[in-house]
């Protein structure tokens, strides 16, 4: 029955495989799939993005947090919404626009002065996510004292607060420091009596510091931003010769790079990339592994007959009794096995599965057939006759079902990871499901977080369905005619 | 014919001998490794020995004594009590306990785990997460198995057809699983469109009145039962589909109707008959499948099924409970595979020849 197929070779599947629609497009997605990990393991090798992807928050402290991707961008620019984006602004990088410094020694005394000045311009329809100012200060007995002050487009100035680094590296989390808070809520509720209003919702930092002065503040669900130039400007008080302070502003967005970021601010491109690579080794090896094994078990079995036949026969019936997928869980969650051994673990569960009592029966046939019996006149050896004579026959039929397998071990290794139980290190797909589902994405409305990684699932299933579909009517001509 | 008989008696001996072998060294598979060969123990020993530790440190009685003296007492009560719960033996041997007791369905108390009514019996933490799991899978599932078979055939009849060509285009969706539509249809259905529930089997606080509580456990069922039907109504119905035209297509049909065998009775008579072990079998297979549960789709809804259970219970390393949840399903199976072999032998003629002799 498989005669043709083999006869057809390679390039003769190939091509009767691309007659196929379904089966000429899941060969194009996977031939792209294919390019896109052969970029990623070129372009980000596993050291770095394991080492980005288990990153502390320093490798990422320059991101916005679950910010949307920027295809989100577009779409929501064309119901005209502009969201915004992160705007950055060092005075260590002296070409920038939008910065000024100036550190003056006061004549007569060892003190200095500091004047920085930030400006951006804002036009976006949206608050930023977040705004943080990262200190690196030099100095020897005291700390200098710095006064940090928001200027509006208006020209209204906001007095936020006075900072004093405790040392050389410093952070200031404008959007939950207390005092900024506590400032911008005196600042909004005087001018909302000046209007003759009173506030309803109170507005975080973010809103307040980039409101809209009118009505609309009373409310955080009613209040707009105001588009224009801001200025945010730190004047200090430095104590010593050599004394410095360099600053560096970081307005987050909301938009962020090709897949937008997770809860720890981690680009999660690289999770889309590289889950990739990991899926198709994974779906291919543990498909291919387990084909064969059940192949050549069921033709041992098959051939031989026998004690060795009624032992594994048995064995496949201690399979069918053990739960998979309880058994599974059990020994990741028992023994924190990284991807590898869970592979090894799901092909070990699997040798003796479903598939050797088809094959069994079919080579139980192909047994009795002419060309075994010439071969075993002539003085061929079992293993000949097994390895040469018997596998190849067989091997046609099952690769359909070879294929269209995957995206089961593909799925199975996602399904893990929502429980937790994936790989601790490397960055999967299921991972980032399960990240998602953890940090509540569907509650807040972080779709996107949900929908890449099932996209790219989704996509990486059907090249492998389509193939395998394909091929089982190249394969199996009765299924073509009917 | 009485050699026969006596034949067929053998081999449905022999047959129930040689599964409850496998059941045994499958239940005995499960002891190794729920304890992690013997790890599981030590973690109790340990927290044993704190939890003495612990009591006597509270008790003003002993407050005065030495901490040498201390230590000698909380030494002794540690040794009694692993004697007192077995654990002074070998794992080895107690390894064996542990199958006998399992084997003759004295499933014992869970180590951390409780039922709802606060019991630690693995039979009542188990017993009633059951019903949900029935409820929920049992329904798919039958739901899933009329689906298929009648739509299969309708299409096996007018193969060829716009819907059939439908159907076979549709079959790779099956190739997502259950629980990723689950997914999905939280995503729409409950965080976008909020008409239905994200997950649970109640509201919070559920409602009192039986009608309400009912209808509330319905609209919960919604999500999860249609995702199980989208991911294999395509797949199904076409596998259904193809398993009736191969054999329609036998010579015995086709002779049939060159005979001039009415439709109706070709259907019935000449392919559903034959077609019917394979189908029973399958039916049989997947009734008992569905009993497990299913660990990620039940954790996807947060449905309180058995496959919740078992996931919670190898989270907590509840040995019992595992071991519980291993042996109910291994007997189930195994009482299926042997009740599906004697009604074969009875009814297929072939087999009847096999081991008639």
């Amino acid at each position: 029955m498989g005669a043709e197929g083999m006869e057809l070779g390679f390039k003769g599947v190939l091509k009767e495989l691309l007659a196929y629609k379904s089966g000429a497009l899941g060969v194009v997605i996977l031939v792209f799939l294919v390019a896109l990990s052969i970029y990623t393991v070129v372009a980000i090798p596993y050291d770095k993005a394991i080492k980005l992807w288990r990153g502390e928050e320093e490798v990422w402290i320059e991101n916005p947090r679950n910010a949307q991707p920027i295809w989100v961008k577009y779409w929501e620019y064309l119901r005209g919404r502009n969201l915004p984006e992160t705007i950055k602004r060092d005075t260590s990088d002296s070409k920038q626009y939008g910065v000024y410094k100036s550190l003056r020694a006061i004549p007569g005394t060892n003190l200095k002065r500091l004047y920085i000045e930030f400006s951006f311009k804002y036009e976006y329809d949206d608050f930023p996510s977040e705004i943080n100012i990262f200190f690196s200060s030099k100095f020897n007995e005291s700390a200098p004292i710095l006064r940090i002050a928001w200027e509006k487009p208006g020209g209204n100035k906001i007095e936020l607060l006075d900072f004093i680094p405790r040392d050389k590296y410093d952070r200031l989390y404008l959007s939950i420091e207390h005092d900024v808070l506590k400032v911008l809520r005196s600042y909004v509720e005087e001018k909302l009596y000046a209007l003759g209003k009173n506030p309803e919702v109170p507005l975080s930092v973010e809103k307040a510091l980039f409101a809209v002065e009118d009505e609309s503040m009373s409310s955080s669900l009613t209040v707009k931003p105001l588009k224009g130039t801001y200025k945010l400007i730190i004047e200090g008080l430095l104590f010593g010769k050599d004394s410095d302070v360099d600053a560096r502003l970081i307005i987050y967005g909301k938009v962020y790079g090709m897949c937008g970021t997770d809860h720890l601010r981690r680009d999660l491109t690289i999770a889309m990339l590289w889950g990739l690579p990991i899926a198709l080794s994974f779906g291919l090896i543990a498909s291919l592994t387990i084909t064969f094994l059940q192949l050549i078990i069921a033709t041992i079995s098959g051939y031989y007959g026998g004690w060795i036949d009624a032992l594994i026969q048995r064995l496949t019936e201690l399979y069918m009794i053990l739960p998979f997928l309880p058994f599974l869980i059990m020994i990741a969650a028992f023994y924190k096995l990284d991807i590898w051994v869970i592979l090894a673990a799901i092909i070990i569960l699997n040798i003796f599965g479903g598939g050797i009592k088809s094959t069994r029966a079919l080579v139980m046939q192909i047994k009795e057939y002419p060309y075994i019996e010439a071969a075993r006149a002539y003085g061929a050896s079992s293993k000949r006759i097994v390895l040469l004579y018997i596998i190849p026959k067989i091997l046609p039929p099952v690769i359909p079902g070879l294929i269209g397998a995957v995206p089961g071990y593909v799925f199975l290794e996602a399904a893990l990871s929502l429980l937790g139980l994936g790989d601790p290190f490397l960055p999967t797909w299921g991972k980032v499901i399960n990240d998602s589902y953890r940090w509540g994405a569907l509650y807040k409305g972080y779709y996107y977080w949900v929908l890449q990684p099932s996209f790219m699932l989704i996509l990486t299933a059907f090249a492998f369905a389509f193939i395998g579909f394909a091929l089982d009517k190249i394969v199996n001509p009765k299924l073509r005619e009917i | 014919m009485a050699g026969s008989k006596k034949g067929f008696i053998k081999f449905v001996v022999k047959r129930v001998v040689t599964v409850y072998i496998i059941v045994m060294v499958a239940v005995y598979l499960t002891i190794i490794i729920a304890n992690m060969g013997g790890y599981v123990d030590e973690i109790m020993k340990g927290q044993l020995m704190l939890q003495i530790r612990m009591q006597l440190k509270g008790n003003p009685e002993y407050s005065t004594l030495p901490p040498a003296e201390l230590e000698k007492i909380a030494q002794g009560i540690y040794e009694e009590e692993l004697k007192r719960r077995g654990l002074d033996q070998p794992f080895f041997i107690r390894s064996f306990v542990y199958m006998k007791d399992a084997l003759t369905l004295d499933l014992g108390r869970a180590l951390y785990m409780t039922s709802e009514g606060g019991s630690r019996l693995v039979k009542l933490i188990i017993l009633e997460r059951l019903p949900y799991t029935v409820m929920l899978f049992t329904t798919a599932m039958l739901i899933n198995f009329t689906l298929h078979l009648v739509i299969g055939l309708y299409l096996s009849r007018r193969h060829g057809s716009k819907i059939d060509k439908l159907f076979i285009a549709l079959a790779p969706t099956s190739i997502i699983p259950g629980w990723f539509y689950g997914i999905f249809l939280i995503l729409i259905f409950a965080a976008y469109l909020r008409v239905l529930p994200y997950g649970g089997i109640l509201d919070v606080p559920p409602p009192t009145d039986p009608i309400a509580r009912t209808l509330n456990i319905l609209e919960h069922m919604v999500l999860p039962l249609s995702s199980w039907i989208i991911a294999a109504f395509f797949l199904g119905c076409y596998g259904r589909r193809t398993f009736f035209l191969i054999f329609s297509t036998e010579d015995y049909v086709e002779a049939a109707k060159a005979k001039g065998v009415p439709s109706r009775r070709l259907t019935t008579q000449y392919i559903l008959r034959p077609t019917l072990p394979p189908i029973i079998t399958g039916f049989a297979l997947s009734l008992i499948g569905s009993w497990s549960g299913a660990i990620i789709t039940e954790t996807v809804f947060n449905w309180p099924g058995l496959g919740l259970i078992a996931y919670q219970a190898i989270g907590a390393f509840d040995t019992p409970v595992i071991l519980g949840f291993t042996v109910i399903y291994a007997y189930l199976l195994a009482a299926t595979v042997v009740i599906l072999d004697i009604l074969y032998g009875l009814v297929d003629p072939r087999i009847k020849v096999m081991y008639g002799r």
